[in-house]
């Protein structure tokens, strides 16, 4: 049984376990947290702004470090891990892009395999194939400075850089949330194309259920730094959590004014 | 005589001096940036620290020049009377605006660079050179720019110990109660003050235009 169980978890490329993270104040934003990832999953991390969603991400590439429990990362712990090598093979994708305004298009989704001193004719495919991965052919778009790019172009070539290194991970935090709902439904439905077609395992923040309905695999739902429940898309629109339900309301007419009940 | 003629007459002497103007600028804009940048660089993430450091900063820049000219004076191994003296004094001066600038600028880059640059696993070396610098120039030439123009006036006091310079014409001038003498010195000094600030003014424009 242990060998079997020891195999299951291994199938796992994260897992967290009692993951606990405090302020020096003493503010708990994150709380006795667990939860696994398989190879190839997308688990959305659902709750409203200060559920500690965003915390958790940055808790397993390292931006922030545990004050209890630990990430396991393909099997290690994320603090026996050098935090530069850590972060190289986990792709980040922020909501406001942060794109380098400085760099052109092209040097922006290169920056992981220029770190990684990969050859330049090397880079220099990679690049393309990941401008056309995302929809922004690189004749076109190669050249331009982020400040020529739309908000949907951006957030396109923030999901380029992030995946330029072919990192096995993806960490994701409210990527479209700043989009107009045309482009968000647009990017969404391309990306869900695209993580079926690349087998990456996704962390992703959102406080937006359609979109977690949509794109998870599983959605763990937060609360106050504390985890709810973690449920498969269709669990989640029946369970009777409170706090989910509060959530699932935003789905009726009415827009979750609480007025549908 | 008119002042013209003043000047193409004494030529040799008007060069010379300016000569010693850049000099004395250039040397202590230099040793203000050796210090200042990298000192800038290291205050930015220690806010406490960065108060008292600009604070201090900035008293050195309250004290009147030909004073703070007097009080290093008898300063071991930076003081005595001559050009050493002054470049430390004006090096003073110019190192507030640089490391105001250098930290303003650095702080003002956008935190979702910043964070999308840590994220990706830039080392702290690598986000400072490729994305931190880069950003703030602008701000920082900015800062470079306000420390050359100051350091070109302050500089025509330093004759007062010795250092030489425009201001030796201004003081002779004074001295002699002949304004063509002053102007001598105050118009040189003066051409050179708004070509330094044109010049760093195009360069920090073509920065941030990028």
């Amino acid at each position: 049984m242990a060998e079997l169980s020891d195999a299951m978890q291994s199938s796992y490329v994260l897992q967290i376990r009692g993951l606990t993270y405090r302020l020096p104040s003493g503010a708990t934003l994150v709380s006795g947290l667990n939860l696994e990832v398989g190879r190839g999953q997308t688990l959305v991390l659902l709750g409203k702004s200060g559920s500690g969603k965003t915390t958790t991400l940055k808790l397993i590439n390292r931006l922030l470090e545990p004050t209890e429990g630990e990430i396991l990362v393909s099997g290690r712990t994320t603090t026996s891990w050098d935090p530069i090598r850590l972060r190289r093979g986990i792709g980040y994708v922020i909501q406001d892009a942060g794109l380098f305004p400085h760099w052109s298009v092209e040097r922006n989704v290169a920056l992981v395999p220029r770190l990684e001193q990969w050859p330049e004719e090397r880079i220099r495919r990679r690049v393309k194939e990941m401008l056309d991965l995302v929809g922004l052919p690189a004749d076109d778009f190669a050249k331009r400075r982020p400040s020529e790019l739309s908000g949907g172009q951006k957030q396109r070539v923030g999901v380029a850089r992030a995946l330029a290194a072919d990192p096995p991970i993806l960490l994701m935090d409210e990527p479209f949330g700043a989009l107009d709902p045309v482009t968000r439904a647009e990017l969404q439905r391309e990306f869900q194309a695209l993580v079926a077609r690349l087998e990456k395992t996704i962390v992703f923040v959102t406080h937006d259920v359609r979109e977690a309905l949509f794109l998870g695999t599983r959605i763990a739902l937060l609360n106050h730094g504390r985890l709810v429940g973690n449920y498969l898309p269709r669990e989640f629109v029946e369970a009777s959590e409170p706090e989910v339900r509060a959530f699932a309301a935003s789905l009726e007419p009415g827009e979750g004014s609480g007025l549908a009940q | 005589m008119n002042w013209f003629d003043f000047v193409l007459r004494n030529r040799g002497e008007v060069l010379e001096r300016s000569v010693e103007h850049v000099g004395l600028v250039g040397a202590s804009m230099g040793i203000a940036l050796l210090i200042g940048l990298p000192l800038g660089i290291a205050l930015v993430r220690r806010e406490k620290l960065q108060r008292w450091v600009l604070g201090g900063a900035n008293i050195v820049q309250t004290i009147p020049s030909l004073a703070l000219f007097g009080f290093l004076i008898p300063v071991p191994w930076i003081g005595g009377v001559g050009a050493s003296t002054a470049i430390v004094a004006l090096a003073l001066y110019a190192l507030l605006p640089i490391l105001r600038n250098t930290c303003t600028g650095i702080a003002g880059v956008d935190p979702a660079v910043i964070e999308a640059a840590r994220g990706m696993g830039m080392t702290p070396r690598q986000m400072l050179w490729q994305v931190q610098l880069p950003l703030a120039a602008p701000v920082l030439l900015a800062g470079i720019r306000v420390a050359t123009v100051i350091s070109i006036g302050v500089a025509t006091i330093a004759a007062a110990i010795g250092a030489g310079g425009l201001g030796v014409f201004i003081f002779r001038g004074v001295a002699m109660v002949n304004n063509q003498v002053i102007l001598a010195g105050a118009i040189p000094a003066a051409v050179l003050a708004v070509a330094a600030d044109l010049a760093l003014g195009a360069f920090q424009r073509s920065l941030a235009s990028r």
